[in-house]
């Protein structure tokens, strides 16, 4: 059993620990930082199974960016804990049973190999020295996938526009600027020129 | 060598974790998105297991893609849900049945 293989089964078990303490975790923010915990363990994994540039993808988009998210929607909003919480074990027999019924299912899948589902590996090639796994994902991804990966550009302007769309509010009574109609605003809307006679001051008196 | 079936016995079982945790948290809107991010980190180690078996990068440009609409798809899922809250003061699923017939 070499290092790799260790290494793999030890965080491989830390991974499931966390992920039962997401799903079973009483306060909100402690299933945040489970599942913060469980995207670290998945990315040393994918770091052992030669995934290098997605592992540290995995880091810094997830828990830099979508679990930050997720902590500061979970503290801005004042939940009701206890509330939400009731009943917490009463479909919890169903979940296990399905859940069971899942592993159950693929275990049979993947075990069975008289099915011919077993998937002769390609001979493992000694990479070369200076390869570079982030180099050879950016060649396929700007050659071969280059039409997805512009949709996937358009797909997070999508998420950012109908994110803010989605959370702007407008409150009555709030004086804000209206650009349109400063840009467009003329000179004769501004100044009115009154006509109006003359008054001499004292003009009486002199004459 | 990691062997494949060990890799896909994990996701699987991260996979069914996941809908439990469905089931166990089905009140709570914000840890049913956090049970999504996780089916979709199993799913995405079926990916990774099969592109180094295979030795075909393309399982690996697919995970990208699904981190991208993974990271779309919590971050209107959030916005929608802090809009909710703010309608609603609560994020309890029981109590959004306004539109029950």
């Amino acid at each position: 059993m070499s290092i790799t293989e260790i290494l793999f089964y030890a965080f491989s078990g830390v991974l499931l620990v966390s992920a039962v303490g997401v799903i079973t975790a009483r306060n909100p923010v402690h299933a945040a930082l489970f599942l913060v915990f469980s995207f670290f363990n998945s990315a040393v994994l994918w770091m052992l199974l030669e995934a290098e540039f997605l592992a540290i993808v995995l880091v810094l988009v997830y828990v830099g960016a979508v679990m930050v998210l997720f902590l500061f929607v979970v503290m801005m909003l004042d939940v009701n804990v206890a509330e939400v919480r009731a009943g917490f074990t009463r479909y919890a027999p169903l979940g296990i049973l399905i859940a069971l019924i899942v592993v159950a299912e693929i275990g049979s899948v993947v075990w069975v190999k008289s099915l011919g589902t077993e998937v002769t590996p390609v001979a493992q090639v000694a990479v070369a020295e200076g390869y570079s796994n982030t180099g050879a994902l950016g060649q396929l991804l700007y050659t071969k996938y280059l039409y997805p990966f512009e949709l996937a550009a358009v797909i997070l302007l999508l998420a950012i526009v109908a994110a803010i769309v989605l959370t702007m509010r407008r409150r009555a009574g709030l004086k804000q600027q209206d650009i349109a109609a400063q840009v467009s605003v003329r000179a004769q809307d501004r100044v009115r020129v009154v006509k109006m006679p003359p008054v001499i001051e004292g003009g009486e008196k002199q004459s | 060598m990691i062997s494949l079936n060990f890799v896909l016995m994990l996701a699987g079982i991260l996979f069914a974790l996941s809908v439990a945790g469905i089931f166990l948290n089905r009140k709570n809107v914000i840890l049913l998105l956090m049970c999504i991010e996780l089916m979709l980190l199993a799913v995405n180690f079926n990916f990774i297991a099969f592109a180094r078996q295979l030795g075909d990068l393309g399982g690996q440009v697919f995970v990208f893609f699904i981190l991208t609409v993974a990271a779309a798809e919590s971050a209107i899922g959030l916005a929608i849900l802090v809009v909710l809250f703010r309608e609603r003061k609560s994020i309890n699923v029981e109590q959004l049945d306004t539109m029950k017939g």
